[in-house]
């Protein structure tokens, strides 16, 4: 997996929910079975432009959130792949019941893209805002719970869970997050991927702090601190077996999550490796016990303490601490 | 497998009589349960599953099949009577209900019991799944239609009008909307609890042709729904004038008949003799549908 981190992550990406529609629009054109819905913000999502091309398969429900998770799940039960898009809070918190019951409990299939999760909420602000999202998904027993690092494994991704089923979720800021992987880049549903192998420090990060874990590595070798990065994009199933394995060779555990700590990747590691009985120092790096707020993305990222100087710093502190 | 041949009247009243009896029966096998509202859907049952419905009770999931939402799940006993006696499953099943293991949960379960095509329980969510199912049968142009049942107390729930905007804008004819107006929810009569108007008219306003029939009058409801059927640009409605617990007259004078305890005063006795009636009906009117 090394070889398969971009050499330039300079570069910004496609718009990743452009590159959520390019790849529906291309599961739509292979099978009309595919079905995408929206509640109220197709034009946000980018999903109103697959009318053009492929007008039944879009279903606009209108601001009815739980609605939307009722008919997808009916959808289902008739041989559709409903892929549901709106706000990461509306489409878990808002409709919960609706996932939980019509959608897990009777076994139908859903996937859905909860869009600017944590701080890539900016102006919406702190109605918007939503860090419980993973724990509210990993709730639902059986459930899929992704958090993509970059435009190309979101695209991987989301083919990969039109093949399945089951509640998949998938939650990714709107816009354009810098690259990771190259473009022939390969994942496995439920493995993390090691991208800087090291000594001493594993950290564990997932979605668009993917790539600022992988800078945060670059800036500790400086201070001749030796990482291990691992993009855990798939929080559940979580890759129980690699955090097992590196909580024995290293020395801390570090998960680093637009989430809060609790109930996200930081407690799922957290549990591994409480129940495997290992002696490991976890840091959970995400944020703790707030709401959000309004801000530009920028400036919650440093606010909740998730910018780059701000997790590093915390690392640092904890290598000094214990 | 579509029924082309038209039951008789007798033979809807008969089956009407079958599910009263058998639901009673599993009711007071278990001791308590959902007597007031699995009463009160039991004629649109029998003229649903007798004469309306496309179904084989030998394929459950057969794909031209028409589909049943019930989505006020707690009266699921009446629509298990139903599914036992069409032969969907052994008749044997219904003394297990809601027991430890049983097929037969309190509320519909999709993946436990053959004929159910929805899970259902908590309640509103019925009206969106049974709005996704009739989407999907019209996307895949079928022309099966999907029945939705929704308690008069279940159109508390917001999601229900969430539905019922979708369902309407999208002109789902095929997706029959009927709502068992028995009067009462849980805690007392609906009036009380949360006032829920004029249902016919809110749901005409909200963009449905909307019937309103006597709920136990069979052939006014099969008349209502040959009516709706023809209905190709709009949604559909009809909303079935009830009593709770309807058909067991001591029952409908209890007033707090939603779920009952047949320990309590002499309620082991008349639900008995109720049984023994409903038996000696269904012995005049014949076997038919056993």
């Amino acid at each position: 997996m090394l070889n398969q981190v971009k050499r330039d992550r300079t570069k910004m990406g496609q718009e990743l929910r452009a590159v959520f529609v390019a790849t529906l629009d291309e599961l739509m054109t292979k099978n009309q079975k595919v079905i995408a819905l929206e509640a109220d913000l197709g034009s946000a999502s980018g999903f109103a432009n697959l009318t053009q091309r492929h007008s039944q398969q879009l279903i606009n429900v209108g601001i009815s959130e739980a609605n939307m998770m009722g008919v997808a799940s009916g959808l289902s039960l008739t041989g559709h792949i409903p892929f549901c898009h709106t706000f990461a809070p509306f489409a878990t918190r808002r409709a919960f019941d609706q996932l939980f019951i019509s959608g897990g409990y009777a076994q139908t299939t859903i996937n859905i893209f909860g869009s600017d999760p944590g701080f890539a909420v900016g102006p919406n602000g702190g109605t918007h805002t939503s860090w419980e999202d993973v724990a509210l998904m990993r709730m639902i027993p059986n459930s899929i719970v992704c958090d993509p690092a970059d435009g190309i494994q979101l695209a991987w991704l989301i083919r990969e869970l039109a093949d399945k089923a089951g509640i998949h979720y998938i939650r990714a800021n709107r816009k354009a997050v810098r690259e990771v992987y190259e473009t022939d880049a390969r994942f496995e549903l439920g493995k993390g991927n090691i991208l800087k192998q090291g000594r001493h420090i594993a950290l564990f990060a997932s979605g668009q702090l993917v790539s600022e874990t992988l800078d945060i590595a670059e800036e500790l070798a400086l201070k001749g601190v030796d990482v291990t990065v691992v993009d855990m994009f798939t929080i559940k199933p979580l890759d129980s077996n690699l955090v097992i394995e590196l909580s024995k060779t290293h020395d801390l555990i570090i998960s680093i999550e637009n989430h809060s700590v609790t109930g996200g990747l930081g407690s799922a590691i957290a549990d591994v490796i409480a129940e495997a009985g290992l002696n490991a120092k976890l840091l959970k790096i995400g944020v703790n016990e707030r709401f959000g707020q309004v801000g530009s993305p920028d400036y919650l990222q440093d606010e909740f303490g998730l910018s780059k100087n701000k997790i590093q710093a915390k690392i640092l502190d904890f290598i000094d601490k214990v | 497998m579509k029924k082309d041949d038209r039951p008789e009247l007798s033979d809807l009243e008969n089956l009407r009589d079958k599910i009263r009896l058998e639901t009673l029966k599993m009711l007071g096998h278990m001791g308590y349960g959902h007597l007031g509202g699995s009463m009160s859907i039991v004629e649109l049952l029998a003229v649903l599953y007798g004469k309306q419905m496309a179904i084989d009770p030998n394929h459950p999931n057969w794909e031209g099949r028409d589909r049943l939402v019930l989505s006020k799940g707690h009266a699921g006993p009446a629509l298990y009577a139903t599914l036992a006696i069409q032969g969907f499953f052994p008749q044997d099943w219904l003394l297990t209900l809601n027991e430890g293991g049983t097929h037969l949960p309190s509320h519909p379960d999709r993946l436990k019991i053959p004929g159910v095509d929805a899970t259902t329980g908590s309640l509103g969510q019925g009206t969106s799944i049974a709005a996704g199912i009739a989407t999907g049968l019209k996307l895949s142009g079928s022309d099966a239609y999907t029945y939705l049942i929704v308690g008069d107390g279940e159109l508390n729930e917001g999601q229900c009008w969430e539905a019922f905007q979708y369902i309407a804008h999208n002109k789902l004819n095929r997706c029959i909307v009927f709502i068992d107006d028995n009067k009462k929810q849980l805690d007392g009569y609906t009036a009380d609890i949360l006032n829920p108007f004029d249902i016919q008219k809110k749901m005409e306003s909200f963009g449905f042709i909307t019937l309103k029939v006597k709920g136990d009058d069979l052939k006014a409801i099969d008349d209502a729904i040959n009516f709706l059927k023809d209905q190709k640009d709009s949604a559909v409605a009809i909303v079935l004038d009830m009593v709770k617990a309807q058909g067991v007259p001591f029952f409908e004078k209890v007033e707090d008949n939603h779920s009952v305890k047949f320990g309590l005063a002499n309620y082991q006795e008349e639900l008995d003799k109720a049984i023994t009636t409903l038996e000696e009906q269904v012995v005049k009117g014949g076997g038919s549908h056993a």
